[in-house]
This record gives C-alpha cells, sequence and structure tokens, in this order.
C-alpha cells in the first residue's frame, strides 16, 4: 500500500486548466523529484498535497484512507510538511524560535503557561545535531547562510514524526557548498524513512538524491519512471516537450 | 561535510547575555539619559531636586505606558497614529460618567471599553480587511477626537461624582514618595516584558512583523493577534487618560492632543524598529525618559521652550540612525 496516492487530480482555476487528472503513489522513504517547465502545475500540485488548496476533481489517499484538506494545519497533522521555497521563515526570530512557532513548548508558572525557551534551544540544538548541521538554535535566522536557512526549514518538520516532506526548489539561490549540505539533509531524512517529494529545476540535484522522476508538463503528468532507467537528456525532453511521454 | 563533531557548534552562543545586553537601543539610551542627568546637576541646582525628578517621572509615565502598548503595535510593523484621540475620547466618556454620578470603578470600565472598542475597530480594518495602519488609525485620530467633542459638547467636566476624592488621588497621589502613574507604569513595563518574551502571544507579535506570511504558514492566527494588538495598544491610551484626568482634576475633549506624535518617539528611540520585527517592552520607558529629560533639561537651561520640538525631532532621527548603524555592523 502507497504511503500517499493521487488518483486522477485534476485542477482549475476558472478557465485555466492547471492539473489534468494526474495520479501517482509514493512510498515510505521514497524521494521523487517533480520536475517541468514554470506553469507545468508542479506547485498546483504540491499546494494541493500541502493543503492549501482543495483538487477541483480527484482523491487524495494517506495510508489507503482518502483524506480531504482545507488548511496547511491539517495536511501537517496528518504528518504531511512543506518546506517552502521563500523558507517561510522570521529572519528577526532565532533558529529555535523558527522551528517550534506555531506549535511552542510550554511550562508551568504557577496559574499560567509560558514558552520554555530552554526546551526549545536542546530541543532544536538535537535535531541539528541528528540533522548533522552546524547551526546554533540562539542564532538569528538573519545572520544564517542559505544551507543553514534550509537547514532550519527542515529541522522543522522534524519536530513532529512527519511521514511526508514536500520540498519546493530547496537549492535554488544557494552557493554549491550550501546545495551538497541541503542534499545531505536530504539523504538523512530519506534514511529515517521518510518520503520526500522534491521540486527542482536542477537535474544534477534530482539526479543525486531521487529514486524516481515524474515529469509534468501543461498540467499532465508526462512521465513517472526510476532514475536508473532515465537520463537528464530525457527528463529535458520531456520538460519542453521534444520527447511527448515516457 | 566535514566529520567535527556538531553538537559542540549546536550549544554555541553568539555573545553572552551581557554582550547582548550591550548590543540593545535601549542600554544606549538609557546611557544618554544618565550622561545628561550628570551634566545638568553640575549646570543647574534644580534638575536632581527631589521635586523635579518627581515631576518628571510623572510626566513620562503618561507617555511611557502608552509607549509599552504602541511597542507591541510597531513590533507588528504597525503603528496607531490613534492614541491621542482615543485619549481624548476615553477622557471624556470616564469624566462624563463619572459627574453623573457613577462610582470610580464604573467609570474605569467605561473608560477601557470605549479605548477598547476603537482599538478594536482598527484592528479589524487593519487585519481583516487588509488596509494600511496608517491610513485607518490617521482616519480614528480624527474621528475620535470628533466623537470627544460630540460627547463633550465642547464643554470642560471637572465634578467627579461621589468618589472625586479618591479618583482625584488614584491619578494625582503618590505612594512611599512616587507618583502614582510611575508605580502603573513600573508594573506594566513588567507585564509587557512577561507578554513579548514568555508568551505565544509576545512570540506571534515578533513573528508578524518579521514575516507575516511566514507566520501565516506555519498557523499563527494573524488577523486575532493583530486585532489584540490594537486593542491592547488604545487600552493604554485609556488608562494613561485615567490617570492623566485624576491629575489634572478636570478634561476636556482636548485631552491628548498632538500625544501620539511623542509616544511614537518614545517609543522609536526605546528601539523599536517601524519596518517592524523588533523591540523592547523595557525601551518604552526608556524612550520616554530621554524625551522628558531632553525637555526639562532646556527648560532648566534657559533654552527658548520653541526649541523643544526640533531637539525631540533630532533624537527621533538620530535613534533611527543609530539603528541602522548597528543593524548594519551585526550583518
Amino acid at each position: 500500500m502507497a504511503l500517499l496516492e493521487l488518483r486522477d487530480i485534476s485542477k482549475h482555476f476558472g478557465a485555466i486548466q492547471a492539473l489534468a487528472g494526474v495520479s501517482f503513489g509514493l512510498e515510505p522513504g521514497e524521494v521523487v523529484g517533480l520536475m517541468g517547465d514554470n506553469g507545468a502545475g508542479k506547485s498546483t500540485l504540491v499546494k494541493i498535497m500541502a493543503g492549501n488548496f482543495p483538487p477541483s476533481e480527484g482523491h487524495l489517499y494517506l495510508e489507503g484512507k482518502e483524506v480531504h484538506f482545507h488548511k496547511p494545519v491539517e495536511a501537517r497533522y496528518h504528518g504531511i510538511e512543506v518546506v517552502y521555497q521563500d523558507l517561510a521563515l522570521c529572519d528577526n526570530l532565532t533558529a529555535a524560535a523558527n522551528i517550534f512557532l506555531g506549535r511552542e513548548i510550554k511550562r508551568r508558572l504557577g496559574p499560567l503557561k509560558v514558552v520554555d525557551h530552554v526546551a526549545m534551544f536542546s530541543r532544536a540544538g538535537e535535531l541539528f545535531q541528528e540533522l548533522k548541521s552546524e547551526t546554533r538554535p540562539r542564532d538569528l535566522v538573519r545572520q544564517m547562510s542559505g544551507g543553514q536557512r534550509q537547514a532550519v526549514a527542515i529541522a522543522r518538520t522534524r519536530l513532529t514524526d512527519a511521514k511526508i516532506v514536500l520540498m519546493d526548489e530547496p537549492t535554488a539561490a544557494i552557493s554549491v557548498r550550501q546545495v551538497a549540505e541541503v542534499l545531505d539533509l536530504i539523504r538523512r531524512l530519506k534514511d529515517k524513512g521518510i518520503a520526500i517529494i522534491l521540486i527542482s529545476h536542477r537535474m544534477p540535484d534530482v539526479f543525486s538524491v531521487c529514486d524516481r522522476v515524474i515529469v509534468m508538463r501543461r498540467g499532465h503528468k508526462v512521465a513517472d519512471k526510476s532514475i536508473d532507467t532515465s537520463s537528464p537528456e530525457e527528463v529535458t525532453g520531456l520538460i519542453t516537450g521534444a520527447i511527448e511521454a515516457a | 561535510m566535514s566529520n567535527v563533531d556538531v553538537s559542540e557548534v549546536t550549544r554555541q552562543r553568539e555573545m553572552g547575555p551581557l554582550a547582548s545586553a550591550l548590543n540593545t537601543q535601549p542600554f544606549w539610551v538609557l546611557l544618554a539619559i544618565l550622561i545628561i542627568s550628570v551634566v545638568m546637576s553640575f549646570l543647574t541646582e534644580t534638575f536632581m531636586s527631589e521635586n523635579n525628578l518627581f515631576n518628571m517621572t510623572r510626566n513620562f509615565a503618561f507617555m511611557g505606558i502608552i509607549a509599552l502598548g504602541m511597542t507591541a503595535v510597531i513590533i507588528t510593523a504597525g503603528i496607531d497614529l490613534s492614541v491621542g484621540s482615543v485619549m481624548g475620547l476615553s477622557g471624556v466618556v470616564l469624566g462624563l460618567v463619572l459627574e453623573g454620578g457613577n462610582p470610580v470603578w464604573f467609570g474605569l470600565i467605561a473608560c477601557l471599553l470605549t479605548a477598547m472598542a476603537t482599538g478594536f475597530v482598527n484592528g479589524v480594518l487593519i487585519a481583516y480587511l487588509n488596509l494600511s495602519p496608517f491610513v485607518v488609525t490617521l482616519g480614528m485620530l480624527s474621528i475620535a477626537r470628533s466623537l470627544a467633542l460630540v460627547v463633550s459638547n465642547n464643554k470642560m467636566v471637572y465634578q467627579f461624582g461621589p468618589q472625586e476624592d479618591l479618583f482625584l488621588r488614584i491619578g494625582g497621589g503618590t505612594v512611599l514618595g512616587i507618583a502614582n502613574p510611575v508605580w502603573v507604569l513600573i508594573i506594566m513595563t513588567v507585564i509587557f516584558s512577561f507578554l513579548l518574551r514568555m508568551t505565544t502571544w509576545g512570540r506571534y507579535v515578533y513573528a508578524i512583523g518579521g514575516n507575516e506570511q511566514a507566520a501565516r504558514l506555519t498557523g499563527v492566527p494573524v488577523e486575532r493577534i493583530k486585532v489584540s494588538v490594537y486593542m491592547l495598544c488604545s487600552v493604554t491610551a485609556g488608562i494613561s487618560a485615567f490617570l492623566m484626568v485624576g491629575w489634572l482634576g478636570s478634561v476636556t475633549n482636548a485631552l491628548g492632543i498632538t500625544y501620539e506624535l511623542r509616544v511614537i518617539a518614545a517609543t522609536v528611540i526605546g528601539g523599536a524598529n517601524l519596518m517592524g520585527g523588533q523591540g523592547f517592552a523595557l525601551g518604552a520607558p526608556i524612550g520616554a525618559a530621554l524625551v522628558e529629560v531632553i525637555r526639562n533639561s532646556l527648560l532648566l537651561a534657559g533654552v527658548d521652550p520653541y526649541w523643544q520640538g526640533t531637539f525631540v525631532g533630532a533624537f527621533i532621527i538620530l535613534a533611527v540612525l543609530l539603528e541602522k548603524v548597528r543593524g548594519k555592523r551585526g550583518g
């Protein structure tokens, strides 16, 4: 049984058909690259899985049970975490504060409930150690490198036992060394049995960490195959339409 | 990636507690206050006199109380221009309710509810209709002042009913030689520090100012928090009005005119960043103190009072400049 299954997912905004009958399954510990040109429907697909909006038609199954998400919080509750393209971090807060934003650890102080800074710093430290990232929980995100910011965004998904992590262009706009760090982070998540959907424009990244690649074109899924049986040339052809489908 | 023990790194701090205190604006403003005070104590005999210190602390208490609420608003990257008018409206309502023969507690509640209602209107328009805080609160500045005129019929209220003595004692009296408004300021500063640092509400206020979209995506109830912040700010204006009317012994619809300017000045000087995401509860009383110390020093030094606005304005610009310089150094 697939961890997550999409069946005939369609989405239209007014007259615009963003997605047309997309189906695929996702197994635990599987890293799937989602590729396609701008406007191919990748982001719409991710937003449906993340609960930003429901599909116009089609069904979503999580561990065999049908689910309906209306808000991102509901998807998160079901173990689907998203690392957004712009990272959705608050520059003015510490790494730990960002990780726990919206689900702070609290402790009792007499009749009051207050945020437990110590517990959050130490838990954030553990998460960074687990991810083997040299990021300090007390540092402000403003002072961090692109790679460290990714580590913060990814550490956030480790707070709960997420089963699926959706990553939107995590390696765009960061240095080569930091890209290597982020790919390492992805491998660590995979080792823990987490399924990952990686949206990326960078062919080398997809071919170095993904097990499978799904190619989207104009709202249709045009390919869904194992990385071993594909090549960057073929994927490029599928994205541009030079190759019809595979 | 290297194999060094990352636990070494994850436990490090950028700087110790002392160094981080030195890096905050309230600290430098406090230093400026101390320097001015020392200089003034040599230049004049009156500056350090008990009487002058008493008056100064009481004067900035009214401003500092509202600056606390304003700090929360500014941290969310908002602004509230209506606080002066809200003082006027809630002060007039307070006066009329007491004049009508009601007890003080009833007057206080009427005063705070009036303030809260204006803050609620501000907050709803800003958070739910997505209007600019500047425009909404500018509108409220005009509306609340006009309502104060309507309600008071442009008459002065100077009789405060059966509990008049108690009412005047609360605003104008002292405890242990310190004016009551100053005590209120101290207690409220402690409460605001606690709220901003120790509660999820405070965490969300900072998060909204840092990246509103990110806050929303992580499940922060952005709209509700914003409404609460504007209501709280208006309530601080109501509290200040309650104390000030008791101290003055009378109230007209002109109560608190141009106060918004001084409050925003105190807040910015105290280290709140108008771009949002930054500010300290402790900055409110310290910023207010600097504004008052400058005003007082110029008076005692015999400088023509017409110059006051120039100096206060210069300090606002200086504070923003200082913030910018420190921001660059911090990377």
